[in-house]
């Protein structure tokens, strides 16, 4: 195969058995959740080397949540933009509309396996819950999410979904109501029922073993179309691009293309309404390491070392850290982060509608808008492959708002 | 990182109760709640009615280890502009009238972005006798451990129900001061009474560790109070004197306070002064 260079083995072994990514990672958690995220990581370990759970895994990923996801040559928005040839690597058609249930079928698998009888999740979107509720549903679990009262409103079908699978979906009105006080909530409901009940967080974040965890339930999409591509194009893509929120999406098309040298990767978060601390989610332009829930990383905060209100039009960026693995890959410079504004990502969304009858989640159209950026300026036969994480389905209210409708 | 300090306002604490043959009170109360202003005389009231040893709880924005009461006082105090650096500078004005140890009670993300170093050499210079450190695990903590061995600060971490017992040692052996036992799995919080879990956790953490053994989380009541000084050699009140904060400093000021943790302490006088 091409460009099977490989880059620095640290890159690999990520993370360590503290769960660092080089200085980022880690476990930051009150004393009550020690032990019980170490007998965490000790059940994914074992059900990682077990057949039989990676069978009953990918029967499910297959035969309920549709994998394999295709690889599409968007060739209207390709010759629209007049550049590199643009991939969309088409995780908003899986079940419950996007990437989430990836991580939640391994998740909930786990917590059974584990015997865990209760699951409980954070979600800004919604997107994480609806796929958590869903799971939970197959599964036989009780379920638990917590969302953000700003969320709620904003994402109202998905709190809909939720409650039709059999959820209780708690509403949080603390903080800045939005996906970071839904995981303060969710922690705290952790910590008390401890005993029973499974966190499924929702993105590569928190605690070690978290963010290996996620990661690897999610990199199946970059296996995927990793192959894909090099079936159909006959090559490697030149550009990886996807949205990073706590970044799973991300993780999982990035990871598998980290030894391919030649393969350039950027992540987009949400440029919000302008830089201003407050006004968005940027956390490698406005950030500084630190922890928050769990890891150490980049975070958006004050000099007190407060965290900081974001804002993003998507509720799934809307948050002040950035998965510790992102914040590993930024500093040894393979991968680069950018940001797109409110504004960007809402004509991005509407230009992929238009042009390719794809209606994007705000989210994935942060990744798109950057496509938009970059793709004039790259060569025809260069290749972008972006990962439309998830559907629109659930912003129309947000498009209407914004005056698009 | 196992290297001893010398003695501690902590450790004259804790032996003094035992030549005394008494048992220990601990108070938490949040630092600038309502305001950094009002904080002060409420510290003075609070070792009046009779605390042996106070935390001071460092507001934070994400207070993922507490409940509503505690979480209120977060909000008002970080309304009120409190923060780490504004703690740290008033707190030595309190210091001379205060006798009783101040641990720190914080979040770990303050500290980071103080910086470990500055901020032992700071809190040391305050007047602070240690801290605790709610998201900070003994796994985590080397460099912060040192920053406060330098100082001669106490670093009092926390045993769980969940908390196995070759951990708890572990645990254990890298806390100086006293040991603060977690009576529930749970965040912080007024409760109705106290939990099974607290008195097994208690033999356990006796066989851990040769140091005092605090216990805190849900003890509101002077029953309660006695109940965990009859297992450990000391009860953390934190959510029920906050609350009685919130709901009579205003009207009433720092005596009420003062008649509430005599209360604690005692069983005397109205819990609503």
């Amino acid at each position: 195969m091409p460009n099977q260079l490989n880059s620095s083995p640290a890159h690999g072994a990520w993370p360590d058995a503290r769960g660092r990514f080089g200085e980022f990672g880690g476990c930051f958690v009150p004393e009550t959740l020690m032990h019980p995220v170490e007998e965490l990581a000790e059940g994914f370990e074992a059900a990682r080397r077990d057949a039989a759970f990676q069978a009953e895994l990918d029967r499910l990923l297959r035969h309920f949540a549709g994998r394999p996801t295709p690889l599409y040559h968007a060739q209207r928005l390709t010759e629209h933009l007049g550049g590199a040839q643009i991939y969309l690597k088409r995780e908003d058609l899986l079940h419950t509309g996007a990437h989430k249930i990836n991580n939640c079928i391994g998740q909930g698998l786990l917590a059974k396996r584990m015997g865990k009888a209760r699951v409980i999740a954070e979600t800004g979107a919604g997107q994480h819950g609806v796929a958590t509720a869903t799971v939970a549903a197959l599964l036989g679990l009780d379920c638990t999410v917590y969302m953000g009262e700003e969320d709620m409103a904003r994402q109202a079908p998905n709190v809909f979904r939720m409650r039709l699978l059999g959820t209780q979906v708690v509403s949080v009105a603390s903080g800045s109501k939005t996906l970071k006080d839904a995981i303060n909530e969710g922690m705290r409901d952790w910590v008390t029922n401890v005993h029973n009940t499974h966190y499924l967080m929702g993105s590569v974040l928190g605690p070690h073993p978290y963010p290996l965890m996620v990661r690897e339930f999610q990199r199946i999409i970059g296996k995927e179309a990793r192959e894909q591509i090099l079936t159909t194009a006959r090559r490697l893509p030149n550009l990886l691009v996807a949205c990073v929120g706590g970044g799973s999406n991300s993780i999982g098309l990035f990871y598998e293309f980290i030894p391919d040298a030649a393969v350039k990767m950027v992540g987009v978060e949400a440029g919000g309404r302008s830089l201003r601390l407050g006004d968005h989610a940027a956390r490698f332009a406005g950030g500084k390491p630190g922890v928050l829930h769990g890891t150490y990383t980049y975070v958006l905060q004050n000099d007190d070392g407060l965290i900081a209100p974001t804002h993003s039009v998507s509720a799934g960026l809307d948050y002040p850290a950035v998965g510790p693995e992102h914040s590993a890959l930024y500093r040894e410079k393979r991968a680069e982060y950018t940001y797109v504004s409110d504004a960007e990502a809402l004509e991005a969304a509407s230009l992929l509608a238009r042009k390719e009858g794809i209606i994007p989640a705000l989210e994935s159209a942060h990744a798109l808008a950057e496509v938009v950026k970059r793709a004039p300026h790259m060569a025809r036969d260069q290749v972008i492959l972006v990962n439309l994480s998830g559907r629109g389905d659930k912003d129309l209210g947000i498009f209407q708002a914004a005056g698009i409708l | 990182m196992a290297a001893t300090i010398s003695k501690t306002r902590i450790d004259a604490c804790f032996q003094g109760l035992r030549a005394r043959g008494v048992k220990g009170l601990v108070v938490y109360l949040t630092a600038g709640d309502p305001s950094l202003e009002a904080t002060g005389p409420i510290l003075a009231s609070v070792e009046r009615g009779g605390a042996d040893l106070i935390e001071l709880g460092v507001p934070f924005s994400d207070p993922l280890a507490d409940g509503p009461v505690i979480q209120r006082a977060s909000e008002r105090a970080l309304r009120a502009g409190t923060c780490l650096r504004k703690i740290l500078e008033w707190l030595p004005r309190w210091r001379e009238q205060v006798k009783a140890p101040i641990l720190l009670f914080t979040y770990y993300n303050p500290l980071l972005r103080y910086g470990l170093r500055a901020f032992s050499a700071d809190a040391r210079r305050a007047g602070a006798d240690g801290a605790l450190v709610v998201d900070l695990t003994p796994e985590e903590a080397e460099v912060y451990v040192s920053a406060m061995r330098e100082e001669n600060l106490d670093t009092v971490f926390l045993g769980a129900p969940t908390t196995p017992d070759d951990r708890l040692a572990r645990v254990a052996a890298l806390s100086t001061g006293f040991f603060y036992l977690i009576s529930r799995t749970g965040v912080t919080g007024e409760r109705a009474e106290i939990a099974a879990s607290a008195g097994p956790l208690v033999a356990r953490a006796r066989k851990a560790t040769a140091l005092p053994l605090a216990v805190g989380f849900g003890i509101s009541r002077p029953e309660h109070v006695q109940q965990v000084q009859s297992l450990a050699d000391a009860a953390v009140v934190g959510s029920a004197v906050v609350h009685a904060i919130e709901e009579r400093y205003g009207a009433a000021g720092p005596a009420a306070i003062e008649a509430f943790i005599r209360w604690l302490k005692t069983g005397e006088g109205a819990k609503s002064e």
